[in-house]
């Protein structure tokens, strides 16, 4: 295992090399696949995306939490969270390594 | 939404592009994040979230219908944590 990390600019660079557009350009449209993601979950409309997995928006309902440092209570109010799940193919993928 | 209409919103977003090639750039993008992930990267998108790989260790688990004790072998699962910037946008 490499242990490194991926960002937005390596992701750019494999569009830069894959399909032959300026490097500008090619991190224009990473960011704009990311930006149409987050804009339809912010909808509320769940993303999937075929062998590679599924973002989808979930309510969740307010409850009471506590600091575990304090152990005062607090409130946390009802909120919608973000979950992720991998697709059969990415899992298998993955699941080898260690 | 799904992959297609992805595709179909940035293609309208980008006109000058042959529709194949917006096909190719999605498709490259989440190619490299599961190449990433294959390396045991992490992949860190800052304002969206970090795709990472998770180890579980192995252990006993049990069959719910027969209760039969089963070894379950240690294995990697993908893990996606949502980033400030969109958990914040999902809320306001």
């Amino acid at each position: 295992m490499s242990n490194n990390t991926v960002t937005r600019a390596d992701l750019s660079e494999a569009v830069y090399q894959e399909v032959g557009l300026s490097r500008n350009e090619s991190s224009e449209l990473v960011e704009s696949v990311l930006s149409i993601i987050a804009d339809s979950l912010a909808d509320g409309e769940n993303v999937k995306i075929s062998s590679f997995g599924s973002f989808a928006v979930r309510q969740k309902t307010g409850r009471m939490g506590r600091n575990p440092k304090t152990g005062e209570e607090v409130p946390i109010g009802p909120r919608r969270v973000l979950v992720f799940r991998p697709s059969q193919v990415l899992k298998s993928v993955v699941a080898g390594i260690d | 939404m799904i992959k297609s209409e992805l595709v179909q919103k940035l293609a309208e977003q980008n006109p000058h592009l042959y529709h194949r090639a917006v096909e190719r750039i999605v498709s490259t993008i989440f190619d490299e994040i599961t190449d990433a992930l294959v390396r045991g990267d992490r992949v860190e998108l800052r304002g969206f979230g970090a795709f990472s790989v998770k180890h579980r260790p192995e252990r006993t688990g049990r069959n719910p219908r027969t209760g039969e004790a089963v070894h379950v072998p240690a294995k990697s699962v993908p893990f996606f944590k949502t980033g400030k910037e969109l958990r914040e946008r999902l809320n306001d």
